[in-house]
């Protein structure tokens, strides 16, 4: 059986499976009840001066019968004293010494953050993150994501905590930003261990059409909430990709953003993660989703035979490269399988309206569309509005001429 | 003149108690939630199989979108526009042989939208808040009288009034909607529901005489005189007899009049009856077969002259039957209607063969069997020999003859449409041929100017 677990510079873990710092991290009672059922590890929740928060926290996207497609939140850091946190995370520490129990913090001043630094790791803490990622309310007090959106005071505070820390540490990276790469960058320079990518993204989950009030509507009115679940994986993706193909790049990943599956977290390893957190999945059903996470990524490993997690870690990374250096003479080509088209047509429909008008019906009367195979460019939007697995194909189709990227199209087009 | 006011609520008339209220509905109202979750299942087909599939052709997957969407208002207004009795249809249609049967889901193996229960969720809910879509159009002075108060009729006139026209429809009876408010199984739609649809049609701006039989409360020559034009949507009339002796024994019921009897009245006892048999092999028989046994009859074997595959019944409707315990005799047709002392006891049955399609009785198969009620469910007489003074108004088979693509008949004043002239089919066809004859009508009206 593959040995699943990971050594996240010197933080070890029984698997890559980290709880993500937030409302699932707050208590030992959460954190204790999440290792017994198997979560490799966890990221406290941000301890800091502690805050008061508001009534109505979270905002659900909800799309064709599927709930929680995405989330938002408002909450922000530990509402709990200094005193109750550290003295909590002392006893999950001491109870499970074999779990990874990495402490958020987010402090303004340099001698908040030497004091706390030293609090935390005195309370067992096997690894820090730091949060400048938060997208709400935080960053309007000068903190949060405002650290991390300015990369000079992003290296600046960073820097204090490598001076005082014994314990690796982790920068968590927002994405309301434009670019991931110059936090990134900055975060490398001054000597992180890590970083975790990506924080949720701003957002305003729904407007009340009644009450004209942003959801979660707080006595009618509403603030930018922080953005995560199954929606926010792509764009979380193409951040970690971004950073792992970066020439240079060599510091970790602990890979964030919509987890649900196994298969999600396969993938970002497979971009270079070495740690994954989940949030949302264990706020919509529970803990317990570690037990298919665990047993989901195992068998995957044994089924392509990779014995640890380094074996595959990175491997869809060169994979990722920009639009020039794609092949100019690949061709697909879509192709229905009548056996398995059950008549709806929305390949009609979606050809018609957004590609190249390709895909007809046909004159006897069937329901069943053909594809235009010489007006076919392969966009794939037909085989992905057909509701049947396998029903549409893109079919290759061999030019038998070279790999020839655009940087080279254009030498010889001059 | 007779008739009685367009204002009356036809609802307030309804006998109370009556039977039909003992009846569960088999499909009951949604939910939102259940509403919107089933509304998000729909693929939204393009060209939809579904709504080519339904004869008034509603735009089932935009009223399911804006189900979804919560546009329920809006989904309520999609569905009558097509089809102004889209609560009855929601209620009656044999969903599985047209929109459900033609959904796309049905190809995969997965279960057909449930279009029929969406669309009754959409317009019971704006019927509830009262909402009124429609409203009559600018007056063209022209004047219509509509023949009978059943879906065709109703959906002429609904059509009419909305183009501008004066129009009054005519019911013999005191209560309006024909088979549709009184002989669809209770089980599928109310009394009050369907008259309930009604009253919407009514506030439309529809004109509902009821009491007035037009050839005796009102001449022909008069009703020719008063208006530009007449659809007669007459349906059909009493249950066919068989032709057997014992037919007048009590305890012996046309399935039409009897289901009637339920629907409208307290006036059947079903704790009387052990043992019921019901005769015929369409829906009408199949509907009274599962009324009775709803009813807590404990025996109820339908029979049937010709073989199970050649039921005019629907096969979804057969399984049912027969799931809910119906037992069924085939082949087999009633010789006499046994009796004592004036009341159904039993009845005398032959074996049936079938030789070229030629029905011939097995001899010496006869055979009784006890039963101590008889349901007759083997069609209706017609009705349109009222019309036979009209001139070039052609008669075939007791059926209207009419123009399929204006549905005039020969005698240029008068169109037809729904069972007196299809000679029994689902509410919807009359639904979707009476809003046709009403668009040539309007045409002709105003050619006419």
């Amino acid at each position: 059986m593959a040995d699943i677990s990971i050594n996240f510079a010197g933080i070890k873990s029984p698997n890559p499976f980290w709880l993500a710092s937030g409302p699932l991290t707050n208590t030992a009672y959460q954190v204790m009840e999440a290792f017994d059922l198997g979560w490799g590890g966890a990221v406290w929740k941000t301890v800091g001066i502690p805050i008061v928060n508001v009534y109505s926290r979270y905002g659900g996207l909800n799309y064709h019968g599927s709930r929680l497609v995405g989330l938002n939140n408002n909450e922000l850091i530990t509402d709990r004293s200094f005193e109750e946190n550290y003295k909590e995370i002392y006893q999950v520490k001491k109870k499970y010494p074999k779990n990874a129990l990495l402490v958020s913090l987010m402090f303004e001043t340099k001698q908040e953050w030497k004091e706390h630094v030293k609090r935390a790791i005195d309370s067992g803490a096997d690894g820090l993150e730091l949060n400048f990622g938060c997208p709400h309310g935080m960053c309007e007090r000068g903190m949060g994501s405002v650290v991390g959106q300015e990369p000079k005071v992003l290296k600046e505070v960073t820097g204090w905590v490598m001076e005082y820390s014994t314990v690796p540490v982790l920068v968590k990276l927002t994405p309301n930003i434009s670019d991931i790469r110059d936090p990134g960058k900055a975060a490398q320079e001054v000597g992180a261990h890590g970083v975790s990518l990506i924080n949720t993204i701003k957002s305003i989950m729904e407007i009340d059409l009644d009450t004209f009030s942003p959801v979660p509507s707080v006595d009618g009115k509403g603030t930018n909430g922080g953005y995560c679940g199954p929606a926010v994986k792509p764009i979380a993706l193409h951040m970690v990709g971004s950073l792992s193909r970066m020439p240079g790049w060599k510091t970790l990943i602990s890979g964030i953003g919509g987890v649900q599956t196994w298969r999600d977290a396969v993938e970002f390893i497979l971009l270079g993660a070495t740690s994954v957190q989940v949030c949302t999945a264990a706020m919509h059903y529970g803990f317990r989703i570690v037990e298919e996470l665990n047993q989901g990524l195992s068998d995957y490993m044994d089924q392509k035979g990779f014995k640890s997690i380094e074996e595959f870690r990175g491997k869809a990374v060169k994979n990722f490269v920009e639009w020039g250096n794609l092949n100019l003479n690949y061709r697909v080509k879509a192709e229905i399988n009548p056996k398995k088209c059950i008549e709806c047509q929305l390949c009609v429909a979606a050809c018609d309206a957004g590609g190249h008008q390709c895909i007809h019906t046909q004159e006897n009367g069937s329901r069943v569309p053909y594809v235009d195979q010489e007006a076919c460019i392969g966009c794939n939007l037909c085989s992905l509005v057909c509701p049947v697995e396998e029903c549409i194909t893109m079919k290759e189709i061999d030019l038998g001429k070279p790999y020839l990227t655009w940087k080279e199209y254009q030498k010889t087009a001059v | 003149m007779k008739g009685k006011s367009a204002a009356v609520s036809f609802i307030d008339q309804l006998e109370c108690p009556r039977t039909e209220l003992l009846f569960q509905e088999s499909k009951p109202l949604y939910n939102e939630d259940q509403a919107v979750s089933e509304a998000s299942r729909c693929l939204f087909c393009y060209d939809a199989p579904c709504m080519q599939a339904c004869p008034t052709h509603i735009n089932v997957p935009l009223f399911i979108r804006q189900i979804m969407t919560k546009n329920v208002k809006g989904s309520a207004k999609t569905i009558l526009s097509s089809n102004i009795m889209g609560l009855s249809c929601a209620h009656i249609c044999p969903v599985e042989v047209l929109c459900e049967g033609a959904c796309v889901m049905n190809h995969e193996g997965k279960e057909a939208i449930h279009i029929g229960r969406l669309q009754r969720y959409s317009v019971q809910w704006a019927y509830d808040k009262q909402m009124q879509f429609f409203t009559k159009g600018k007056s063209t002075g022209k004047k219509v009288a509509v023949i009978g108060s059943g879906p065709a009729g109703l959906s002429c006139a609904a059509e009419l009034v909305q183009l501008g026209h004066d129009v009054v429809v005519y019911e013999s009876r005191e209560i309006p909607g024909g088979l549709d408010s009184a002989a669809v199984a209770p089980y599928k739609l109310f009394s009050e529901d369907a008259l309930k649809e009604i009253s919407f049609i009514q506030k439309i701006g529809v004109e509902i005489k009821t009491g007035v039989s037009i050839g005796k409360d009102l001449s022909i020559s008069e009703l020719e005189q008063k208006h530009d034009l007449i659809f007669i949507g007459i349906g059909l009339g009493r249950d066919s007899d068989l032709g057997i002796p014992g037919e007048d024994l009590s305890g012996c019921a046309g399935a039409v009049e009897w289901i009637e009897t339920i629907k409208r009245t307290n006036a059947f006892d079903p704790g009387t009856v052990r043992n019921a048999v019901v005769i015929g092999g369409g829906n009408t028989a199949l509907d009274a077969a599962r009324e009775l046994k709803k009813l807590m009859v404990p025996k109820v074997t339908l029979i049937y002259r010709r073989t199970e595959s050649e039921m005019s019944g629907y096969k979804h409707e057969k399984d049912r039957a027969a799931q809910e315990g119906i037992e069924f005799l085939f082949q087999t047709i009633p010789l006499e209607i046994l009796g004592h002392n004036g009341k159904v006891d039993g009845m005398k049955l032959v074996k049936i063969k079938s030789e070229n399609g030629k029905l011939t009785p097995v001899s010496g198969s006869e055979f009784s069997v006890s039963c101590d009620f008889v349901v007759k469910a083997a069609g209706q007489e017609k009705l349109s020999e009222l019309f036979s003074e009209v001139k070039n108004l052609t008669v075939k088979n007791g059926l209207i003859q009419v123009n399929p693509e204006t549905l005039q008949t020969g005698s240029p004043k008068y169109f037809a449409a729904g069972d007196c002239v299809s000679g029994g089919e689902e509410v919807v066809y009359a639904v979707a041929d009476g809003k046709k004859a009403a668009k040539a009508m309007h045409e002709l009206l105003m050619k006419e100017k």
